[in-house]
């Protein structure tokens, strides 16, 4: 039963992409990186870059990081929903099956000046 | 002439039976069923509704005069308290933020309390719990109007007070409690009483109020112990009916062990987590402060809680399922919460600030294995940002969970420096989490779920779409005012340049 009710019920999802405007949700976190309190919610259009995501809107968040600088994009490891993952930096978002409301996580294992 | 028969005056018993009980009818021309519809669609089976014990035996003549005696008293002290700059006699305005999280995410749960013991009192078949339902919704609705009165007050002279309404429904960390007043009056009447009754009012009420309104009175904060007073015998009332409540529906069927023991599961769970704005106020918000959130933790949820459950075991009940998770949380929590607070304050209608070194020794004290290792150094970090001129702000907005909709901030479970995130796909759509527990909330029911409103990724729709000061607009926060470090906030100028007035010339 996906809803205990007295008849058949249908919930409308909220956050549909739909309501988006063209766009779509992506959520994005640094692992072990904890002066960030939660994993960032990004709105970007599904045909972005991979690679200008990145730079433009990740980048600037993380700069409070002391580690951030020191980010070697080409050696870090992803996940995405949870599960090892490559990206294709060249890609949209779109291309690389980042779908609405994904969940991305990176991993810098040699740095961690604040949360060692 | 006949001779006058005095007529026999009525017992206590039989008077509370004729003022109660007998208020109940057999219906004759509509079916039990079709007068009440929600009585059995969750699946709770009641034989014999006559077996509802009333814990309290008050009648409704009885219930006005204790309630008019108490607003008496309490508007009296009130008058006072305005009347003699009580706002003045505060430890120091940093304990207004507890005061602020308290009117904008719980006093609006009382009234949402309200609306739902009057719909259940209209939707249980027995009398008993119609009656006593029926008192609960005036008590609510009664604190939802004392604590806005007690704190109407502090509006007059401290940012953040004024907007209080449309900060529950719409700003982001009142969220928590709102979802959790929204999810059980959704419910079907047992539900609710589980929730509400329960897992609100018996296991958790302690934690709540306990330390808020000690919070008060080691703060100087005389309306808030006066309102705390005022509900006290309420809530006493209120802790046996939701204890009387599971114990009837445990004893009525054994089919119902089951469904009882989920919703306590759930409930706790969701409870738990409103707990986690209790815990900051606790550790970080009180100038002075009463105890540890862990301490408090260990006396109102370890040992009543352990004690409760014991004594449910007999009914083949066992403790919540994030029973032992929330425990290793108690050491986690209130920094994890403080520190997003602080970090996103920009959207807070209250001040939040960085711990001095004298309020970090004592953190350092109360949680010996956590605060050093793992919370210490980003406090110093962002101290050392503070310093430099460069105060940390994330204006990356933050993922939400679809159950409790707080930021997921906390950890996994055995692994601090690991944020936890949980997912989960229904009807080809991704939906986030912050723990296991709210993932297993959501996949119970993702019906009712995926119709939670979050308000980080509204602000992302029509019609804010992305704009941040006319979400500021939207959610009634004064910009520079509301917001921001208390380290030169109006509330700081002014508490401090009044208290030197009525001490010197």
């Amino acid at each position: 039963m996906s809803v205990v009710s007295r008849k058949e019920y249908t919930g409308v999802p909220r956050d549909r992409v739909e309501n988006f405007n063209g766009n779509q949700l992506i959520y994005l976190g640094w692992d072990n990186h904890l002066l960030f309190a939660s994993a960032f919610l990004l709105c970007a259009s599904p045909e972005t870059v991979f690679r200008d995501l990145v730079q433009n809107t990740v980048t600037p968040l993380l700069a409070a990081d002391p580690d951030a600088e020191k980010i070697d994009w080409d050696t870090v490891t992803w996940l995405k929903g949870n599960q090892p993952w490559t990206p294709d930096w060249n890609g949209t978002l779109a291309a690389n099956g980042i779908g609405h409301k994904a969940l991305l996580r990176f991993k810098t294992p040699s740095l961690n000046t604040i949360c060692g | 002439m006949d001779t006058p028969v005095n007529k026999k005056k009525l017992s206590l018993k039989e008077k509370y039976s004729y003022l109660t009980r007998d208020l109940a009818w057999e219906p004759s021309y509509q079916s039990k069923e079709d007068l009440f519809p929600y009585a059995t669609y969750e699946g709770i089976k009641v034989h014999d509704w006559e077996k509802w014990e009333d814990p309290f035996r008050l009648t409704m003549d009885a219930y006005w005069k204790y309630q008019a005696e108490k607003e008496r008293k309490f508007y009296a002290i009130i008058d006072a308290f305005a009347q003699n700059n009580g706002h003045l006699k505060i430890t120091d305005a940093r304990y207004l933020s507890a005061l602020k999280i308290f009117l904008q995410a719980i006093s609006p749960g009382e009234y949402a309390a309200h609306k739902g013991f009057a719909r259940a009192g209209r939707e249980f078949p027995g009398v008993g719990p119609q009656v006593a339902c029926q008192m609960q919704a005036i008590d609510e609705i009664r604190h939802a109007q004392t604590q806005i009165h007690a704190m109407s007050n502090y509006n007059k002279f401290y940012s953040g007070f004024h907007a209080f309404a449309d900060q529950r429904d719409r700003i982001w960390y009142t969220s928590v409690a709102r979802s959790f007043f929204d999810d059980a009056m959704s419910a079907g009447p047992f539900e609710f009483m589980i929730a509400i009754g329960f897992s609100f009012e018996y296991v958790l009420t302690n934690l709540l109020f306990v330390p808020f309104m000690s919070g008060a009175a080691y703060n100087g904060d005389m309306s808030t112990v006066t309102f705390g007073f005022s509900a006290q015998s309420d809530e006493a009332r209120h802790m046996t009916l939701g204890l009387e409540c599971i114990k009837f529906m445990l004893e009525q069927d054994p089919a119902n062990v089951p469904i009882v023991q989920k919703w306590i599961d759930k409930w706790f769970w969701r409870g738990f987590r409103v707990l986690g704005l209790v815990s900051t106020m606790m550790d970080y918000m009180l100038p002075k402060r009463v105890m540890s959130w862990r301490e408090a933790w260990n006396i109102y949820g370890e040992e009543n809680g352990g004690a409760l459950f014991n004594d449910l075991a007999r009914y083949g009940i066992r403790p919540p399922k994030g029973w032992a998770d929330a425990g290793e949380a108690v050491d986690h929590m209130s920094h994890q919460f403080m520190l997003a607070l602080y970090q996103w304050n920009f959207g807070t209608a209250f001040h939040t600030w960085i711990p001095s070194d004298e309020d970090m020794e004592w953190l350092s004290k109360k949680y010996p294995d956590t605060f050093d290792k793992y919370y210490r150094p980003r406090w110093e970090h962002i101290k050392k940002m503070d310093e430099a001129g460069t105060p940390f702000n994330n204006f990356g907005l933050a993922k939400l969970c679809q159950t409790c909709q707080l930021p997921t901030v906390f950890t996994e479970p055995g692994d601090p420096s690991t944020l936890c995130h949980r997912e989960t796909e229904y009807k080809g759509e991704t939906y986030q989490f912050c723990s296991d527990h709210c993932c297993d909330i959501f996949n119970e029911e993702p019906e009712k779920y995926i119709q939670a409103w979050l308000p980080m990724p509204a602000l992302f729709q029509d019609p804010l779409n992305g704009d941040l000061e006319a979400w500021m607009k939207w959610v009634s926060l004064e910009n520079g005012s509301d917001n921001g470090d208390y380290q030169g906030s109006h509330d700081q100028t002014s508490f401090q340049k009044w208290r030197a007035m009525t001490t010197s010339n």
